[in-house]
């Protein structure tokens, strides 16, 4: 056991911090349960006065969220016959049938294709910047880190005018590649910030070793440090995606019909008659829940990728 | 023939320029491995931005194409430094970023500290707490919305729960003097816990042996948090306040979904304001000149700020 310590809180100071920061953590925590909640509720259930905390569950939300449905009277419900699907079952009973799919699946493929796509090519280009940066003589390189950095400060809103006009003349707008070049941009600097600091931590002598041994600079960089530097590449790339799959500003502004990705699209699912919340919430959920994982697996990594890698733990 | 042993070890040591004659040299190799990134920013940053400033000078308008393209000097910077009603969207940014940071700085900090006195589990809830920030803003804050309702949503359940007020006597984004204080709740809800990161960063860097000394020297609790924890502290808690002050003078996502800058426009903010200009009105002139006053203001307040950060870090 650890000797005595004047610094160690005593046990009294540790339960009454533990308690304030669960009560908080319960607190905080109580919004995104409730959406998860929503998601598995009917519509009636999710507009309840008071909010109702037991509920029966059902899948309404998922069902409503990736399709459109249409209303119709008893008699053209009674010339369909029986329903022939569960998901068709759950929605006959409110006096809809299913007319075809959503766009939601849609709009989740463009996230998960602009997404990834940004992420892959923010990588390979921002390990290269890094390891330059990292390793080399660059001129002006601490301008031209800065300028990477300063690029982060500009509001999306500001570039986006000339870059709508850029895009309508190149036959970019409304375009996965447009988009996915346009988000490997926004996160370049992170990426760039962020690698280069693992790099910095993998020490010189490996590659110097290497060198004399008789490979190329390349061959150093690439058999050498990138086995080095793989989790710190994988913790970028995951932060890279986050940002990836959360924007929005870029994504209402430029997209519309064809690379459109779901954040902008959620708000607008609207049910049959009105506010549908259960298919937001669904729709929110299945957004979200994939980056809670992320969030526990990256815990470790968090705040270097938050800081563009200013603190370090 | 005998080679001298100066000639063997010679050829086992790969000469500099052999080495980089079957294989690019080194300054070939940085400039291949920084010109992609630059190029590319240049492309979608600077290039865009040069063009914004090139058409903050005309009366351009993109819904207008055709029409005739007139250099009008400095007549868009004049008109948006005289009017009223982007004076009032420059105020509801200034009340939404001073209050949001006050509030984060605060339960940020105590949250920092009360995790720092490291009671078991610390770290599963410090987890918990982060999520919020790592989630879309567009898609919370428009989930936010459903919570907001007067009767059926869950803070006004709440709020009513705690204080005994009629959950459907007041709406928090539909009232004038409750929607600026909505998007600073849903704001600081989600940002909090950054603040608190690099608060515990701060903390954890401190050695303990500085409160080790201070305890020989009989400081009370008091005084060594105002003496030691906080000057020790105080440039991460800087770093963290540049960080959410530049993105929140940026913030559109998550109040574009919240409020969508009403009631009126009470929670018109800059970014929103300019989307409007930019993409509903079509000015496109004007709407450059206004984002070009925006960046300046942001670029030239964080300037001063780290040149501030920069002093306390080295006191």
């Amino acid at each position: 056991m650890s000797s005595y310590s004047v610094t160690e809180p005593s046990l009294r100071q540790k339960w009454f911090a533990g308690s304030l920061v669960v009560l908080y953590a319960l607190i905080t925590i109580l919004p995104l349960a409730w959406i998860i909640a929503t998601s598995f509720k009917s519509p009636s259930d999710a507009i309840a006065y008071p909010p109702k905390t037991f509920f029966t569950p059902t899948v309404e939300g998922y069902v409503n969220v990736f399709t459109t449905r249409t209303r119709l009277s008893e008699e053209q419900l009674q010339a369909l016959g029986e329903p022939t699907t569960w998901y068709d079952t759950l929605v006959r009973k409110d006096g809809l049938v299913i007319s075809g799919p959503s766009r939601f699946a849609e709009r989740f493929t463009n996230s998960v294709i602009i997404g990834f796509g940004s992420t892959v090519l923010c990588i390979v280009l921002g390990t290269a910047a890094a390891y330059a940066f990292s390793r080399f003589r660059v001129p002006l390189k601490d301008d031209l880190l800065f300028f990477i950095l300063s690029t982060r400060m500009m509001p999306p809103i500001a570039v986006a005018i000339p870059i709508f006009l850029m895009f309508r003349s190149l036959g970019l707008s409304d375009t996965h590649a447009g988009m996915i070049l346009l988000y490997t941009a926004v996160n370049l600097s992170l990426s760039v910030w962020l690698l280069k600091g693992f790099i910095d931590e993998i020490p010189v002598e490996y590659e110097e070793a290497a060198l004399i041994d008789g490979y190329t600079r390349f061959q150093a960089f690439y058999k050498v440090v990138l086995p080095q530097a793989a989790t710190g590449i994988a913790s970028t790339a995951i932060f890279c995606l986050i940002f990836a799959w959360n924007e929005y500003a870029f994504a209402v502004l430029l997209t519309s019909g064809n690379a459109q990705t779901a954040p902008p699209f959620i708000p607008t699912i609207i049910g049959v008659s009105g506010q549908d919340w259960p298919a937001v919430a669904a729709g929110a959920t299945l957004f979200l829940v994939p980056v809670m994982v992320f969030t526990i697996l990256l815990r470790k990594h968090l705040l270097r990728g938050l800081t563009f890698g200013a603190v370090r733990k | 023939m005998l080679k001298s042993s100066v000639d063997r070890v010679a050829e086992a040591t790969p000469h500099a320029i052999a080495r980089r004659m079957h294989g690019l040299s080194d300054r070939a190799l940085a400039w291949l491995f920084v010109a992609p990134s630059i190029v590319l920013l240049l492309a979608v940053n600077i290039f865009p931005l040069i063009w914004t400033i090139r058409l903050s000078f005309t009366n351009f308008r993109v819904n207008r194409p055709n029409a005739e393209v007139e250099f009008v000097g400095l007549k868009n910077y004049l008109k948006i430094l005289s009017d009223r009603d982007i004076w009032l969207t420059m105020q509801a940014t200034a009340h939404f970023l001073i209050w949001t940071i006050v509030l984060q700085v605060l339960i940020g900090f105590t949250l920092a500290y009360l995790i720092n006195k490291k009671f078991r589990g610390n770290d599963v809830w410090t987890t918990i707490i982060v999520l919020p920030m790592m989630l879309s803003p567009a898609v919370v804050g428009n989930f936010w919305t459903f919570l907001y309702q007067p009767q059926i949503g869950l803070f006004n359940y709440a709020v009513g729960f705690l204080t005994g007020a009629d959950p459907s006597s007041f709406s928090m984004i539909g009232d004038v003097s409750l929607a600026p204080w909505a998007i600073i709740i849903v704001d600081t809800w989600m940002w909090t816990p950054f603040v608190m990161l690099i608060c515990l960063a701060g903390l954890r860097s401190i050695p303990p042996s500085i409160y080790e000394a201070a305890e020989c020297d009989r400081a009370s609790n008091w005084r060594q948090f105002w003496t030691i924890t906080i000057p020790l502290v105080l440039p991460f808690l800087m770093l963290a306040v540049l960080f959410r002050g530049i993105e929140n003078f940026k913030m559109f996502d998550l109040v574009v979904q919240l409020t969508g800058g009403g009631p009126g426009s009470i929670t018109e903010l800059t970014s929103i304001n300019l989307k409007r200009e930019a993409f509903e009105k079509w000015r496109t002139g004007y709407a450059s000149a206004y984002a070009v006053i925006l960046f300046v203001t942001v670029f030239g307040l964080a300037s001063i700020y780290v040149k501030a950060l920069n002093k306390v870090k080295q006191r």
